[in-house]
């Protein structure tokens, strides 16, 4: 009897072997179609408004992004019209030393080329963005793009 | 002696490194697709900059107030309309068109108008203004601009159609694929000359703050 008595086993360990593999395919997987987050959002992640003539932005290094929406922190106020530059809340007065800030990280070669991408909230002001678009003509940053996700509006 | 087997190695462990790993890279990055509409600002004029004339027919005004109402050339208007409206507009061709390096571009023989006297006389002097408050809804006023848009790349696609027997999208595209191709970047170019996007911000009003 004591034959059978010591075949009996445990449950046999299930083979995980397999499972750094797909772990590792999701790995690889964002990390080839992610980016790295650059600044911590200040301002609550815009609601972009939606348009059909999107085009997208290239060449991601000789992008200036400029967010405006509303802050987090509720001691800037409610509306949706702040502007956050690099790391922190701003006013549009603020645009030309961040434009030339950026500047100074890229090449001469390349500076015609540089884009500036505002990342509005769809409730903010017109008059925000004309703010912020008249001090980007003064430091002659004339290239922009108005971010807005690719949809279908109607 | 019977050689011992190699025992295996615990690879348990791997399965939480791959982990924080992936952890890792799904909090510090970000999976946007930057896109976006984009525009070239005008540079600042100089101080004693006299604008050029622009007969009043040319110009097509879009407005639209801090209640987020639109109105184009002094009538109310939906936003879906707009774009049609434009079109009408930039592809009138009532008269001929701007003189270049003492050359006229002449009548618009591409266009489909209405060649209606009252509206613009070609694509290359046709001026599509807009005017919002500084109250207006960005969402809103880049609606607008998508619409104006559109409005353009419609004609454009039309008479890259009839002209090359593709859409002035696919035509593009390839361009932007192969730079070098001086043929290709003569029909963009020619494309892009018969219907210029000429659409200029005016200074915002301030009645909604």
């Amino acid at each position: 009897m004591s034959k059978f008595r010591k075949k009996k086993k445990g449950m046999p360990a299930v083979n995980t072997a397999s499972l750094p593999d797909i772990v590792f395919m999701l790995l690889f997987f964002f990390m080839v179609t992610t980016t790295m987050r650059e600044t911590e959002l200040l301002v609550e992640n815009p609601r972009l408004p939606s348009a059909t003539e999107v085009k997208k932005l290239e060449h991601k290094s000789l992008v200036s992004t400029i967010y405006v929406g509303k802050s987090k922190d509720p001691k800037y106020g409610t509306s949706y019209n702040k502007i956050q530059l690099n790391d922190k809340i701003a006013t549009a007065d603020d645009v030309p030393a961040f434009i030339i800030n950026e500047r100074t990280k890229v090449p001469e070669n390349q500076q015609p080329f540089m884009t500036t991408s505002i990342k509005a909230d769809r409730e903010s002001n017109v008059g925000t963005i004309t703010d912020i678009r008249l001090k980007l003509r003064d430091v002659n940053a004339l290239k922009i793009s108005y971010s807005a996700s690719k949809g279908d509006n109607n | 002696m019977a050689r011992r087997e190699n025992p295996e190695i615990n690879a348990g462990s791997m399965a939480d490194i791959a982990f924080l790993l992936l952890i890792f890279f799904l909090v510090t990055t970000t999976m946007n697709v930057d896109s976006g509409i984009s525009k070239k600002l005008s540079e600042k004029p100089p101080a004693d900059y006299v604008p050029p004339k622009i007969k009043e027919k040319n110009i097509f005004e879009v407005n639209l107030n801090f209640k987020n109402e639109l109105q184009v050339e002094g009538e109310r208007m939906e936003i879906k309309d707009l774009k049609d409206a434009a079109k009408a507009f930039i592809d009138n061709g009532g008269g001929v068109g701007k003189v270049e390096d003492g050359v006229g571009t002449g009548p618009c023989d591409y266009c489909r108008g209405k060649r209606s006297e009252t509206s613009s006389d070609h694509p290359n002097k046709a001026v599509i203004s807009v005017l919002s408050d500084r109250g207006t809804e960005y969402g809103v006023y880049l609606k607008v601009q998508n619409e104006l848009l559109r409005a353009y790349s419609e004609l454009r696609n039309r008479l890259s159609k009839e002209r090359y027997g593709v859409s002035f999208d696919e035509l593009e595209e390839a361009y932007k694929d192969d730079r070098d191709n001086a043929d290709l970047k003569k029909k963009v170019e020619d494309i892009k000359n018969a219907y210029p996007q000429i659409i200029s911000d005016a200074e915002p009003t301030s009645l909604g703050n």
